[in-house]
């Protein structure tokens, strides 16, 4: 390599400045650790070691020249796994996204998500205004920041997935119940919600991040409320993590933190046994990147009658659903390279333990487990249920 | 004043197009109530064969090699003479590749009112439009001297077709056709070595609800338990996961299926008009306001991803009994 | 080669649309604007002749609101010129648009003129033929591939049943169309942030707004359905019952 090709590696620089740590960039030995922990390392013609390789060489069109990047599922398997801790997903992965973004090159399905974000606030393309009409039906009535503009204490972040789509309504409407139930005071942004962003970040589109983000904050910015909670790991790292990079700054916690802070309240009103083994899948989002484990696990063991197992892969070395970093609307995609299902991988996990109910804690998680379990045969199939369906039939409300 | 009601009929290798059916059987009930003619307009080379299908009270012929296929720059040079000397109350055209090309621009020409993608007309005659993805209907009308009409078909239905008119014939000859700057280079079939849908019994039809390539199985599936063959609407062709000898509406085909199975199909306009001669229609759509609804015989808000595989199953379950 | 590409907005169907007190017009307080699809194809194809044989593309709006973002993202798709077209568009038709805009492509002088075939909310015909009509230059709707001769082009034209007809036009002419040869291209957010620094939309008033060649409205209404499907509810194994008997009934099982 010439001393001119060595200082021209755009690529490369870019990465290094993008990120924090960037640079630990340059202290890849080559182990190979974050290829072999990579969900779908075996489907890339670059897994993420050889990615680094052909950046370090100043070869990143070979990359761009292939459909290795959008394999990716921001899972974190692999930054967690490697020894120099080199932020592997953030950086090289999400760089690589935004490169090819710019080009215009992007799968259909991701395409008409990132354009739907865009234009309706969630990647669903359904109207913003319908937004809130999952909370209809709740008594008492869920509180809309936008009708009653009174302080409150809490607020809900809900997401797209956990308004739109009809499993992950249900999921919605059982922590509505529990609110309830506890006499939380909270409200939601409905209409005046927008995606938290954080996937579509992860996708490559930072600008739209950025525009999301905005328009969230111009929301926030109008009600007063203590924290913020969500049910949503990923608007959970967008807001815990993301958003104060971007100037806003606001307390988050995910619903299982705040279930367990208030768990005197909830022990005495857990009468109904749920006689089950279950085990618990630890979001990607949730666990391995924001390092919560033990709440969601602490409240199933307050379940009378539940028998926790664990999966193989567990804690940090859970296995991703396949929803991150756009995952969500690349199955199609990935459907054609592979014929393999990432969630279909961790259901099997879960029969394995002979576990009766695979309880989840993210609402990209209920609706791809539940198809995983369609394609299935199993005389015994396992169950999905969100934690917060899991306590609300404990508590028989 | 005459109140003649006229109508281009549309004719493509020889045979009367489906819109023209449409047209005669509006203009006849619009000259019912006008008591007025109906009188056709025919433009080709060598047609006189169709003088006999067409149930016009006339037909004005006019016969040039020019006008052999379909040519705009051709037709509207014709139309135009024809259209200023006999002035015609209402002129009927198809809202199609053929009719649409050329009513905006007489109407623009020749200084004349235009309404579109009529469906139908009042018993007072007047003009019933459908936009915005038939959501919408419109009722307008016109008290020009002449205004041109595009119609959509569906509403007046397809009547078999009659081989034993006798209209009144006018020869038309155009006094001039300046140098034509469209030419047919030549006509290109569809490939036929794939199954032709207008023919199959049974229709299993997916639209932009299934959302994925890969979700076509699905479609795939039943097909195979019932016997049917896959086809789509719009969406799902342009994106190239079906060939386009699969595409169900106004650029594909009509169909008249047995059974229509629709998944995941909203049921616009120009995917509607091409499955009214189905038996029966089965709609999956989990909006409950979507217009697939309207003409459909059954319908389900079920999402299509928890019912298929179910429904699959039971058939299966059924025929190996 | 100098192309020019006409794109419009209309009501977006996502939204609920609703009827104006007045019985006679679409009311606008939630309506969102979207670019009509078939344009949107049309400004590919645009493009993609651009990359292909080289030259100019000049993309003209009407004002809507929303209408600066679909010039800037056209501009980041490589538009060389986007022309918004400023004036009161709330009532306008395609026979008005068509001559508002007639007089800019007059000073233009495209060798091609794009748009899309049809537009959800057209009333008066398509926005293409009234064009062609207005510069008298031939018109051919429902394109879908376009090749680059030498005073001429050569396109697809789609007929029912997957027919198509391959027709040779003079150049200048219009052409309406169906399908790019791709689907539109996806564009960037950041791309288009920085072309709204670095690109500038040219305004031009119109002069007058002429409507005269569309009919006269009494009415507009939701659709009453002459009938509606029998809806089968309950879970999906109680629907694929029914559905089951539905098949017997019309005998496509036994």
């Amino acid at each position: 390599m010439t001393i001119s090709e060595i200082i021209i590696n755009p690529f490369y620089q870019k990465i290094q400045e993008s990120i924090a740590d960037g640079e630990k960039l340059r202290n890849c030995l080559q182990c190979g650790n974050c290829s072999g922990v990579c969900p779908f390392g075996f489907a890339m013609v670059y897994p993420p070691s050889r990615m680094i390789a052909q950046v370090r060489a100043n070869r990143f069109e070979n990359i761009l020249s292939t459909e290795n990047i959008w394999m990716c599922v921001s899972c974190y398997a692999c930054s967690a796994a490697c020894p120099a801790q080199i932020p592997i997903t953030a950086g090289l992965m999400t760089g690589a996204k935004e490169e090819l973004l710019l080009a215009g090159n992007v799968p259909g399905e991701l395409q008409i998500a990132l354009e739907n974000s865009q234009r309706y606030g969630n990647p669903i393309g359904e109207s913003p205004r319908k937004r809130a009409d999952w909370a209809k039906d709740i008594q008492p009535e869920v509180k809309l920041m936008g009708k009653y503009r009174q302080p409150v204490d809490v607020l809900w972040f809900v997401g797209d997935y956990a308004s739109y789509h009809p499993r992950v309504q249900q999921i919605s409407k059982a922590f509505a119940k529990i609110l309830n139930k506890l006499n939380i005071d909270f409200g939601i942004l409905g209409p005046e919600e927008n995606s938290d962003g954080d996937s579509q970040r992860l996708a490559g589109e930072k600008g739209l991040f950025e525009i999301l983000a905005e328009k969230n904050q111009q929301a926030f910015r109008k009600y007063e409320f203590h924290e913020i909670i969500t049910t949503d790991p990923h608007a959970y790292n967008a807001i815990k993590n993301e958003y104060p990079k971007l100037g806003i700054s606001y307390p988050v916690h995910h619903y299982t933190e705040f279930l367990f802070d208030n768990i005197q309240l909830i022990r005495p009103l857990l009468n109904y046994p749920i006689n089950s083994r279950v085990t618990y899948h630890d979001p990607c989002y949730l666990g391995r990147v924001n390092d919560i484990f033990e709440q969601p696990r602490l409240l199933l063991k307050e379940i009378p009658g539940i028998d926790l197992i664990e999966m193989s892969h567990n804690y940090k070395n859970s296995l991703c659903c396949g929803g991150g970093g756009g995952g969500m609307w690349l199955d199609g995609f990935q459907w054609e390279k592979t014929h393999v299902r990432l969630s279909e991988w961790r259901m099997q996990e879960a029969l394995q333990v002979n576990a009766g109910i695979l309880a989840v804690a993210c609402p990209y998680e209920t609706p791809r487990f539940e198809d995983a379990a369609k394609n299935i045969d199993s005389s015994n199939p396992v169950k999905v249920k969100d934690i917060a369906e899991l306590l609300v039939e404990s508590m028989g409300i | 004043m005459s109140q003649d009601i006229y109508v281009l009929v549309e004719h493509f290798q020889g045979r009367l197009s489906e819109i023209s059916s449409t047209l005669l059987a509006a203009g006849r009930q619009l000259a019912e109530i006008h008591n007025s003619s109906l009188i056709a307009i025919l433009l080709g080379s060598n047609s006189q064969n169709l003088f006999k299908e067409i149930p016009a009270d006339k037909v004005i012929y006019a016969d040039n090699p020019l006008l052999n296929e379909f040519n705009q720059d051709a037709y509207q040079q014709v139309l135009s003479e024809i259209i200023k000397l006999k002035l015609p109350f209402l002129l009927l055209f198809g809202n199609t590749t053929i009719g649409s090309d050329l009513a905006g621009f007489l109407s623009v020409k020749l200084n004349m009112d235009l309404a579109s993608s009529c469906s139908h007309f009042t018993i007072e005659g007047n003009i019933v439009s459908q936009i915005c993805g038939g959501k919408i209907m419109v009722e307008s009308n016109s008290t020009a001297t002449t205004t041109l009409i595009t119609m959509v078909p569906g509403r007046y239905k397809l009547q078999t077709l009659k081989t034993d008119c006798s209209p009144e014939v006018e020869i038309f000859t155009p006094t001039n056709i300046n140098e034509l700057r469209i030419k047919t280079i030549k006509i290109l079939e569809p490939e036929s070595s794939d199954v032709d849908i207008s023919k199959e019994p049974i229709l299993i039809s997916i639209g932009r609800g299934i959302q994925t390539k890969e979700n076509i199985e699905l479609a795939d599936n039943l097909a195979k338990a019932l016997g049917g063959v896959v086809c789509a609407s719009r969406p799902v062709i342009d994106q190239g996961w079906l060939p386009t000898s699969r595409l169900v509406g106004k650029s594909g085909k009509h169909v008249k299926p047995k059974l229509y199975f629709a998944i995941g199909i909203s049921g616009a306009p120009e995917h509607v008009e091409a499955i009214t001669n189905s038996e029966t229609i089965i709609a999956i759509n989990t909006d409950p306001k979507a217009p697939i609804f309207d003409i459909a015989n059954y319908g389900t808000e079920i999402d299509l991803f928890d019912l298929i595989d179910i429904l699959v199953e039971k058939v299966e379950g059924i025929k190996t009994k | 080669m100098k192309i020019a590409v006409i794109l419009k907005l209309v009501p977006d169907l996502v939204e609920e649309l609703s009827i104006n007190p007045d019985g006679s017009s679409l009311d606008t307080t939630w309506m969102r604007m979207i670019i009509n699809e078939f344009d949107d194809h049309a400004l590919e194809q645009a493009i993609l002749l651009k990359e292909k044989y080289s030259g100019s593309v000049t993309v003209i709006s009407p004002e809507f609101d929303g209408v600066d973002d679909v010039l800037f993202t056209a501009s980041a798709k490589g538009a060389d010129q986007i022309i918004k077209m400023t004036g009161d568009f709330s009532n306008s038709n395609n026979h008005a648009l068509a001559k508002a805009i007639t007089p800019f492509i007059k000073e233009i002088q495209p060798d091609l003129i794009l748009t899309g075939v049809q537009a959800n909310n057209d009333l008066d015909g398509s926005l293409g033929p009234c064009l062609a009509a207005c510069l008298e230059m031939p018109f051919a709707g429902y394109i879908s591939g376009i090749n680059v001769e030498d005073k001429s082009i050569l396109v697809r034209k789609e007929y029912p049943g997957g027919v198509i007809s391959e027709l040779s036009i003079f150049l200048p002419c219009v052409i309406g169309i169906q399908a790019a040869e791709t689907p539109p291209r996806y564009v960037a957010v950041s791309k288009v942030r920085q072309v709204m620094k670095t690109s500038k939309i040219d305004e031009k008033p119109i002069s007058e707004m002429d409507q005269n060649g569309g009919v006269k409205v009494i009415r507009m209404f939701q659709p009453e359905a002459s009938s509606h499907a029998e809806m089968i509810n309950g879970t999906p194994e109680e629907v694929a019952e029914r559905l089951i008997t539905v098949f017997n009934q019309i005998g496509i099982i036994k």
